[in-house]
Parts: C-alpha cells; structure tokens; sequence
C-alpha cells in the first residue's frame, strides 16, 4: 500500500474530489512529520505510538574494516502498534 | 500530539472541511492502513516511512513470577522503519 492507495480509498469513502482527498492525507502526514521533528511524541489511539528516543553517543565498529568509529549521539524515531491493532493482526 | 489534537490542527489549515467530517476522514486513513496491514501487505509512505508484519515463530517462555514453563504461539509483529527524509528531520 502506498500513498496513492490510501488517497484512493479516502475519495471511495468520503464525497470529496481526489484532489481534495490527496491534500488531506498529504496534510495529515505532514503534521505528524512537524510534531516528530519538534520532539512530540505522536499518538493515534487504536493504531498505535510514535515515540522519539533520545541515543547516548557509543562506540562502534565499521563492520567492513573494523576500525573502531564514535557513533554519535541522536535522537530516533520508533513505533509501537497498540494492543488493539496488535490483537487485530493475530486472529 | 493525540488523534483529536492531529484531526483539529488538520482542520484548522484545511478550512473547507469541518472538523467533523475530517475526523470521518482521519479514521479512514488509519483504518485503510490497518486493513492492509491485517491481509499481510506491507504499507510505505514516501518521506514518512514503512510498515512491515513480520511473523515470530513459536517459542518457549518463562512465566516470570512461578518460574513454569509456558509455550508462547507464533505471532504476527509490526515494524516500522522511519523513511530517510523523516529519520533526518526527527535527528538533531
């Protein structure tokens, strides 16, 4: 499923052009995306969490050569589904 | 940020439309991802990220508390992995 399908599927549903359609969820994803980037964790009840981990520097390795590299400190995104989608997708 | 808090910042750029009705169409959105997402298919959303079922086979666990033995089925998990443009937005 890509973008496009959920726009589609948006413009089956509701009685809106698909023009209309696509500038709504471009819209809805572009405010998850701003939150996110401000540091607000995201979340959409039944579906599931957005939450932003904050990572302390560590060391590393380059798996290819070896030498040893500092991973730097920084901050990650991570998504945990809700129970109730969780349980949706074992039955 | 909630799902009411996202349906009423929609709105407020998207004026033509009614709050209501855009919570019609905010829960269409999620829940057209959560059909995909339940027949196996894989959801990618450029910019944003993807979504993926991985099936975990089943395994023998511990119940923490008595110590017994328990066998836990095969289950279907979710991942999802921020797309480029979103991992180098949420970074500092």
């Amino acid at each position: 499923m890509t973008k496009a399908d959920i726009i589609e599927n948006v413009y089956e549903n509701v009685g809106i052009s698909k023009k209309e359609s696509a500038k709504i969820v471009e819209t809805v994803f572009e405010i998850i995306k701003e939150k996110l980037e401000t540091g607000e964790n995201v979340k959409i009840s039944g579906f599931g969490n957005f939450t932003l981990r904050d990572k302390d520097p560590r060391r590393g390795r380059n798996p290819q050569t070896g030498d040893e590299i500092e991973i730097s400190a920084r901050r990650v995104l991570t998504f945990r589904p809700s129970q109730v989608l969780k349980r949706m997708l074992n039955n | 940020m909630t799902k009411s808090e996202l349906i009423k910042l929609v709105s407020e750029k998207l004026t033509n439309i009614t709050k209501k009705d855009m919570k019609v169409i905010v829960d269409i959105i999620f829940d057209s991802m959560i059909d995909a997402l339940k027949s196996g298919e894989r959801i990618e959303i450029r910019g944003f990220g993807s979504f993926k079922i991985k099936d975990r086979d089943a395994r023998c666990g511990r119940n923490p508390k008595t110590g017994d033995l328990v066998s836990i089925p095969n289950t279907k998990t979710l991942y999802f992995k921020a797309g480029k443009e979103l991992k180098e937005r949420v970074d500092y």
